[in-house]
């Protein structure tokens, strides 16, 4: 039935998925916006502001915004929020001093009506760095065993080298479609 | 039919603006739309549309209203419509200063402008730069610097002007992008070239030497874009102007070139810039002169245009040289393009012979209705400078002049030709009797009030003295009857001017002003009665003090010196003496208000609302200054002394206030060092004799680029003679060195040093405050009987002429010319001067100074002072 669904949906054109992807400054959320975009990486320079692209998975449209991660920007993320389908939440897994404040603005995210029915992809990025936190470890620091009502799921990746982010697209294009 | 055309109209202008009946609230309200997740893009186009209109006709958003749209607005970056994408570009630069943390789109505008559609490119740079401060700057400079030097010219001279631009909020980064405007301005496309001219001559025009070499590198290479060589020229002639030598420095011989280019612009702008040069010779003048000669031929109607408007301009100064074209102006006049028209009869009226005089005006007169206000100015101007030039031919043009104020036309222009009638009655005594006659018959149906209060004012001031001075009487009181209340009140006082002046006429003028006392106005019930019951004293004192001169003190003081009599509820009566004299605007100042109308408003009507004094503006600050209020009413502020040349390390200038028994001198320092901090500054003064310092109030601490004021608190001696001095004066200081770009001072330890300013003057003009006496002579006769007058006579061997000395005098005594006998009379050897003024304390004082020429000039000077001791001061203080 699902199947069929989606077939139908292909053919009208369905509506454009919106996704949000948040995280602090340096997380990696340019490069992986990017990645999915046009698969390669790009240099990047910190984002004032936001970047919006058109992003095709497998034969899912979405519409993807990057939203600069720097203190001063953050406060700009709520405006973002209405109509949102999902929220990938990227972490900078070497970043162990700031998992905290990462952690604070999550929740703090969370708490928005707006978001309430989003579905939340945390990516414990950077992956490739030594002595990096584990996916478990980032999982613990996040505090995500609180997370109730909520459809989320963590992944570990490394966007510079392409790792994980094939897996947790699926896992969101899955879940996007089983919410209807 | 005509009906029907008129429908048509209307219906047309319906359909032509879709727009017309939006409303801001709806718009706003439709604007949400942007927030849908699929963008309708042509329905989110005509929205943005609408806000743009709305903005674009002045409609007002608040704070919170613009930072809701633009967010909104920033939703539609998801679309890749081109055109809605231009049109929020548009938004972004419209409401960039609206909103609020319009940063937000930096990193989208950053991505299209260096991004791969071309038609983004340009406009994204433009909207970025508006969006950009100057700490944003250096994010985006790497990108503005390719831009700069991009293929694309478009791209390029979007970012040549946005540096311009931007070079107000942030110029030292733009001075870093001068390669890159250099590279620019090699570029083969016109624009690019001209901007980027633009943008180097901004970087280097506080370098004197810089833009001469910018300018004669870029003379020797011959630019392509005739927009670059205009403003080239423009470059060259102010460099000219500012150039102590003679014109024949390589820069005029480049305008001179310029004279044959190719284009037309170019060549315009050479002849412009050639007869605009303040030292041009007639011998220099004749070839742009003739330039302009051959456009005033042209088919096109804006080079006709510009010649002749130039021509006019030109006449002023060189009237023999425009001569040469009278010819090609007299074809002209029946232009079909009437402004064409108008400048080239107003240029030949300025340049013509008394005979051609009549001619001309009865050429005026045939399209004169059909020209718009502006020109009809332009007409009445040139009829000015006419009648000053020919007096004999006043009343052809007081004839014209007068038909003119019949015709239909608005304030600025019947505001004009009264104006000039009122510079020839003044100007001229025979035409006197028919121009006042002219304005009364013009206020009988005048629908300006402003300009009827003025006439009757003249009417008041002038008819008195006529030779049959009732006639004006009736035109006086039917504005009683039939004006409005501002009018009326106007009329009563001009009537009580003849009362006061002419004798018979007084008993006739009570029974006007005794029905006048009936009016529903309160204004003019009460100067009804207050003229009635002066005028029953038949006191000529009286009559003169309150009747013929008006109120001498600043309206704005004396409403605040009211307010604060009214908080104290104390016994005592109101004492007009503690209220600060109005100043009369000095000649500088009044030159600066007549540039502003080109010229034109020299007449003597009502004061105009008085503008807030030099002493009012001061008068607040200083009394926040602890120890200064105590001192009473500041009495005069003088004028701003430098007293370091304008580039040293540290600038001070002095303002001197004068108080009763005080005298406050304000330093007003500024630091030009950006690593110095200085602290405790304080300026040392070596006072003259008899000066007792009182006080001292220093700065405590003056960061670099900052003004800071610092006081000094003096008494005056008690000796008048001793009041008038030079103080030697330091300034002293503490200095910490300092980081310059944060401010902060590297120690907390400082070190004492001093800096040398020039000496102070003080002298007996800021001891004055000058008065206008509309009726001299009359306070002059009446001083004879009670005032203290002194005498003494003196040579002035320095001065060559007679406006020289007036000059002189005038200021150094710092003391009002009355009765308008500051302007000397041509061709005179002896003339009279006479002035009036307060010393402080309230004193009066007139001088009358008969001055002759022969070998220097000789002064007869007669002081009459309410006090011996200021008639001697003043007396010897001229020797």
């Amino acid at each position: 039935m699902g199947g069929l669904l989606s077939y139908f949906r292909g053919l009208f054109g369905s509506r454009e998925m919106r996704i949000l992807i948040l995280g602090l400054d340096g997380a990696g959320k340019t490069t992986i916006l990017y990645r999915l975009q046009v698969g390669e990486v790009v240099t990047t320079i910190p984002t004032i502001g936001f970047n919006v692209e058109q992003v095709q998975y497998k034969n899912l449209k979405f519409q993807v915004w990057d939203l600069g991660g720097q203190t001063s920007i953050r406060p700009y993320w709520r405006c973002y929020y209405s109509n949102t389908d999902a929220i990938i939440y990227v972490v900078d897994s070497a970043d162990k001093e700031r998992i905290g404040i990462s952690k604070d603005e999550l929740f703090h995210m969370l708490r928005e009506e707006e978001l309430q029915d989003a579905i939340l992809v945390v990516l414990a990025n950077k992956q490739d760095m030594a002595g990096c936190m584990t996916v478990a470890e980032v999982h613990q620091a996040l505090g995500l065993e609180a997370l109730k009502n909520r459809t989320f799921q963590i992944f570990k990746t490394s966007a510079t080298k392409g790792e994980g982010l094939d897996q947790a697209m699926d896992w969101l294009a899955n879940a996007l479609q089983n919410r209807k | 039919m005509s009906s029907f055309k008129k429908d048509k109209k209307e219906e047309e202008d319906g359909s032509g603006n879709p727009f017309q009946n939006i409303e801001k609230t709806t718009v706003l309200q439709e604007a949400r739309v942007f927030n849908e997740n699929i963008i309708n893009a042509k329905k989110c186009t005509h929205i943005l549309t609408k806000v743009l209109y709305l903005l674009n006709q002045g409609e007002q958003l608040g704070v919170k209203e613009a930072t809701e749209v633009f967010f909104s607005m920033t939703k539609l970056f998801q679309s890749k419509d081109v055109i809605l994408r231009r049109m929020v570009y548009l938004g972004i630069k419209e409401l960039s200063s609206l909103a609020d943390d319009v940063i937000i789109v930096t990193s989208s505008l950053t991505k299209d402008m260096t991004g791969k559609e071309d038609l983004y490119r340009a406009a994204a740079i433009r909207a970025l730069c508006s969006i950009t401060d100057s700490t944003m700057l250096q994010t985006i400079e790497r990108y503005m610097k390719q831009a700069i030097v991009d293929k694309n010219s478009a791209v390029s001279s979007a970012a040549l002007v946005s540096s311009l631009h931007m070079s107000k909020i942030a110029s030292d980064v733009i001075k870093r992008w001068v390669n890159e405007a250099q590279e620019a301005v090699n570029s083969d496309n016109i624009m690019v070239q001209y901007h980027a001219l633009g943008v180097l001559y901004h970087i280097r025009k506080t370098d004197r030497l810089a833009v001469t070499k910018l300018v004669a590198k870029l003379t020797r290479m011959s630019l392509k874009s005739p927009y670059a060589v205009c403003m080239l020229v423009r470059i060259a002639s102010k460099l000219l102007e500012e150039e102590e030598g003679g014109n024949d420095s390589p820069l005029f011989e480049f305008i001179e070139s310029c004279l044959r280019h190719k284009s037309e612009m170019v060549i315009y702008e050479a002849a412009h810039a050639i007869v605009n040069l303040r030292r041009t010779t007639s011998r220099e003048l004749a070839p742009a002169i003739s330039v302009l000669q051959l456009f005033c031929g042209s088919p096109k109607p804006t080079l006709r245009f510009a010649a002749v408007r130039t021509l006019n301009q030109v006449a002023i100064n060189h009237p023999a040289a425009v001569t040469a074209c009278n010819l090609d102006l007299e074809n002209l006049i029946t232009d079909s393009n009437r402004s064409i028209a108008t400048l080239a009869i107003t240029t030949l009226l300025k340049t013509g012979a008394e005979s051609s005089v009549d001619r001309l005006m009865k050429q005026i007169a045939t399209f004169v209705s059909e020209i718009s206000d502006e020109f009809k100015v332009v007409v009445v101007q040139a009829i000015r400078a006419l009648a000053l030039k020919f007096p004999r031919k006043h009343s052809v043009l007081m004839n014209f002049l007068s038909a003119m104020l019949r015709d239909e036309g608005g304030l600025e222009y019947k505001a004009s030709i009264a104006d000039t009638i009122i510079t020839i009655i003044e100007d001229n005594a025979d035409a006197k009797e028919t121009g006042l006659a002219h304005l009364c018959e013009f206020i009988e149906d005048c629908e300006h009030t402003s300009l009827a209060v003025r006439i009757l004012h003249l009417l008041g001031k002038e008819g008195p003295k006529t030779k049959q001075p009732s006639r004006y009487i009736r035109f006086i009181y039917n504005r009683v009857i039939l004006e409005n209340p501002t009018v009326r009140a106007a009329a009563v006082s001009a009537m009580a001017q003849f009362g006061a002046l002419c004798p018979d006429l007084s008993e006739n003028i009570q029974v006007l002003l005794a029905r006048c006392q009936m009016d529903s106005d309160d204004e003019v019930r009460d100067r009804a009665t207050y003229y009635s019951n002066i005028l029953k004293q038949q006191d000529k004192s009286l009559y003169n003090n309150y009747i013929l001169d008006p109120l001498q003190v600043s309206i704005p003081s004396l409403e605040r010196c009211l307010k604060d009599y009214l908080h104290n509820h104390t016994e005592q009566a109101f004492d007009i003496k503690t209220v600060p004299v109005v100043a009369v605007p000095t000649e500088e100042e009044k030159q600066i208000t007549n540039q502003k109308a080109e010229g034109m408003l020299i007449s003597t009507g009502p004061p105009k609302p008085i503008p807030v004094s030099r002493e009012e503006n001061y008068a607040e600050k200083l009394n926040a200054i602890p120890g200064i209020q105590q001192l009473g009413p500041l009495f005069k502020t003088s004028e701003i002394v430098e007293l370091t040349e304008s580039e040293t390390e540290y600038v001070v200038c002095c303002i001197k206030h004068c108080y009763t028994r005080h005298l406050v001198l304000q330093f007003d320092c500024v630091n030009t060092l950006n690593d110095q901090l200085l602290e405790n500054v304080r300026v040392q003064l070596d006072p003259s004799e008899g000066y007792k310092i009182v006080k001292e109030i220093p700065i405590s601490k003056l960061p670099y680029n900052e003004m800071g004021s610092a006081y000094v608190i003096l008494q005056f001696p008690n000796e008048l003679a001793n009041t008038v001095g030079t103080f030697g004066a330091v300034l002293k200081f503490v200095v910490k060195d300092c980081d310059p770009n944060t401010g902060l001072p590297d120690t907390d330890e400082g070190y004492d040093d001093e800096y040398m300013l020039e000496d102070l003057e003080i002298s007996l003009g800021d001891q004055i405050q000058r008065i206008n006496k509309a009726n001299w002579s009359v306070s002059w006769d009446e001083a004879e009987s009670n005032y203290i007058e002194m005498e003494d006579t003196y040579s002035l061997c320095s001065m060559n002429s007679l406006e020289e000395a007036v000059k002189n005098i005038t200021q150094f005594l710092g003391l009002q010319p009355a009765e308008r006998s500051d302007k000397v009379p041509e061709g005179k050897t002896t003339h009279t001067l006479l002035l009036a003024g307060l010393f402080r304390g309230g004193f009066d004082i007139l001088v009358r100074s008969k001055l002759a020429l022969a070998d220097g000039v000789t002064m007869q000077l007669t002081v009459r002072s309410t006090d011996s001791d200021i008639a001697e001061l003043i007396t010897s203080a001229v020797g």
